[in-house]
């Protein structure tokens, strides 16, 4: 099996206003094409590991591995390069950029990373969201379309430089059930057609059931 | 071939980022019009005030600094410096007191005038030597003596290095040159002697002896004090009604090439010709003053405009960050590097000074063509007919690149503040 992100003792304080121990010598790996999902009561450290393993919060302590290179400590902007490149996200409020229209907000991180050309990058958007259903609304601003689509275009953001995974902060935990199943279906789907890597922290019981693995965590550590 | 991928990797992330300080602006246009306007505001005024004043500063330079030498030689009537006494040998070393010291008797003619004004002419740091005889006259009108002052000039070449011409308000400089036994009259001369151009004044020297001018013209200066007595006529005129041989001359004026060494220069000629030299620096000290606190009136009321525009892209651009913490998290975790968020910010800030800026030349330039075509009557510049204008594109450079650099200013700090915004709290706290 071939792993995908690995985390080896991480330990983390919150610092204000006293000093609290969050996370607490953390460790566990995600391979290949694994859905996993990640469950606790709130303050118990999910999200802020999730933060961690997402490389956006660098102050703690312990290792952190992405496609078995050494992530911790390197430079923010050699960090925000490796977001763009290898981790997709997905987050409970939709988080578009609302004055871009949909299909530049898939684009964005392409351009970013800046390897395929522009006609390229709106191909491949245009297959991710023919993916997820929503090709037809390409062309509206990203503040004109409803919740469900959203969070479908978001993953579509979050697909467009083919990421080793995709990682979610409660991506469901905003939208109705109906657009919840639709949401875990495509994830699924990912995972099984694309051997795509799926970390989910949430709160659903009947979500979390139907992934791979759940990791279930309280007062900082795994149980 | 590594450094060439990466640069041009570098210009597509500049126009991704460019490309997103598009958006932001043209998504709302009404802010940032408004935040361009309080630019244009600054940069129009900065260039508007500057053309103005400079044009005027240049105009009362040149009221006083074209017509004056830049060295003026004549001899003063002073005291001796050393008193008979100071050669006496038994008063060596004391202290000597002589009171009621009175001028020494000289002549206020220059000895060898004509040799020195031939030597100053032939000197390549001289534009021009003229020499002049001032003399003491009466106007005779009727049984009435009106005080006067005639000036005896090469009317040519005076005409030529004191644009002598421009302050001839009826007749011409010409006509002096011509009718060698012409005046060109002081307007208010003329106006209380009741003449024409055309007319016959007698001038009558101080000794009494009276002499019959054809008036050829009027002469304004501006300064009526100068216009109620003097009047200009041709060199030997002033020699005949001072009974003086032709080589009197009273005042050789001097214009260099380079005004800035007239200091030095008049130290040299007062050595080396034993008469008194003035320079212009000297002569008009106070009018050096009054043009550089005028130049720096209108640059604090510029730089002032500029600040507080400045502060207006500051606070717009505050605000616009603070309602852009959601997509600056988005941008930041979907892999756009700190750096990348604060040029989008700075380089916003950038595009309204520039695009403020240059409407704000554009108005200052309309607004300065129609100063210029404004009339304006003054009696100090009768060939004056509008406000005067300074064109120099030096103040359209120098306001771009003020509206650039203010803009940069208000921008940078707000973009930092993006910079070093975390997405993990913006994230958490929703």
């Amino acid at each position: 099996m071939q792993e995908i992100i690995r985390a080896s003792h991480i330990t983390k304080f919150f610092r204000k206003p006293v000093e609290v121990k969050v996370l607490d010598d953390v460790s566990f790996q995600i391979n290949k094409g694994e859905f996993v999902s990640i469950m606790g009561k709130s303050g118990c450290g999910k999200s802020t590991l999730l933060y961690i393993l997402s490389t956006m919060d660098t102050d703690y302590e312990g290792e952190l591995f992405l496609d078995s290179e050494l992530i911790t400590g390197q430079r923010h902007e050699e960090l925000a390069r490796i977001r763009n490149e290898k981790i997709g996200f997905v987050f409970q409020f939709h988080y578009l950029l609302p004055e871009f229209t949909v299909l530049e907000n898939v684009t964005l991180p392409a351009k970013k990373l800046g390897i395929k050309s522009k006609q390229e990058i709106e191909h491949d958007a245009i297959e991710k969201l023919k993916l997820l259903g929503i090709d037809d609304q390409a062309k509206k601003l990203s503040s004109r379309i409803s919740g469900g689509q959203k969070q479908r275009v978001a993953i579509a953001r979050a697909l467009i430089n083919n990421p080793s995974i995709i990682m979610g902060d409660e991506p469901t935990g905003n939208l109705d059930s109906k657009n919840a199943d639709i949401v875990f279906d495509i994830f699924k789907d990912l995972s099984i057609s694309q051997n795509l890597s799926l970390l989910v922290v949430t709160h659903d019981e009947d979500f979390a059931k139907r992934t791979d693995r759940i990791i279930h965590m309280g007062d900082g550590k795994i149980i | 071939m590594k450094r060439q991928k990466s640069t041009s990797r570098n210009r597509a992330n500049w126009k991704l980022i460019l490309s997103i300080s598009k958006t932001h602006i043209w998504t709302r246009k009404k802010q940032s019009l408004i935040a361009a306007l309080g630019v244009t505001f600054g940069i129009g005024t900065y260039v508007i005030m500057m053309s103005f004043m400079h044009g005027l500063n240049d105009l009362l330079d040149g009221l006083i600094l074209n017509r004056t030498p830049h060295i003026h030689l004549y001899n003063e009537l002073k005291p001796s410096t050393k008193q008979p006494l100071d050669l006496n040998e038994n008063y060596q070393g004391k202290t000597i007191f002589v009171q009621s010291v009175k001028p020494k008797n000289a002549q206020v003619r220059i000895h060898n005038a004509l040799p020195i004004l031939s030597f100053l002419n032939s000197q390549p740091y001289v534009k021009g030597a003229t020499p002049q005889i001032k003399a003491q006259a009466y106007y005779l009108a009727g049984s009435n003596q009106l005080n006067g002052s005639l000036t005896g000039i090469d009317v040519m070449k005076e005409g030529h290095l004191y644009n002598l011409g421009d302050y001839i308000i009826d007749g011409s400089l010409e006509n002096l040159a011509q009718n060698e036994k012409g005046i060109l009259l002081g307007a208010g001369v003329a106006k209380k002697l009741s003449v024409r151009v055309g007319d016959v004044v007698q001038v009558s020297s101080i000794k009494g002896d009276v002499m019959p001018l054809k008036v050829v013209g009027f002469y304004q200066s501006g300064m009526a004090e100068i216009d109620n007595i003097q009047s200009y006529v041709n060199l030997k005129v002033a020699q005949r009604l001072t009974g003086q041989s032709n080589d009197y001359v009273t005042d050789i004026n001097i214009k260099l090439n380079d005004m800035e060494l007239a200091p030095k220069l008049a130290k040299q000629m007062e050595e080396m010709f034993d008469v008194t030299a003035v320079d212009i620096q000297t002569a008009n000290a106070q009018f050096e003053t009054g043009s550089s606190i005028r130049t720096m009136i209108s640059y604090a009321v510029s730089i002032t405009l500029l600040i507080v525009a400045g502060f207006g892209i500051y606070n717009i651009l505050n605000m616009l960050i603070f309602e852009k913490m959601n997509d600056i998290a988005i941008l930041k975790a979907t892999g756009f590097s700190g750096k990348d968020v604060k040029w989008m910010f700075i380089s916003q800030a950038m595009i309204i000074g520039l695009v403020g800026g240059f409407i704000g030349l554009s108005v200052g330039y309309l607004v300065t063509v129609i100063i210029d075509n404004t009339p304006f009557d003054t009696a100090a510049l009768p060939t004056i007919k509008t406000f005067p204008v300074d064109y120099d594109i030096k103040y359209y450079i120098i306001g771009v690149s003020f509206s650039l650099i203010s803009t940069f200013l208000a921008g940078y700090f707000p973009s930092r503040k993006a910079e070093k915004i975390d997405p993990v709290d913006i994230i958490r706290g929703q």
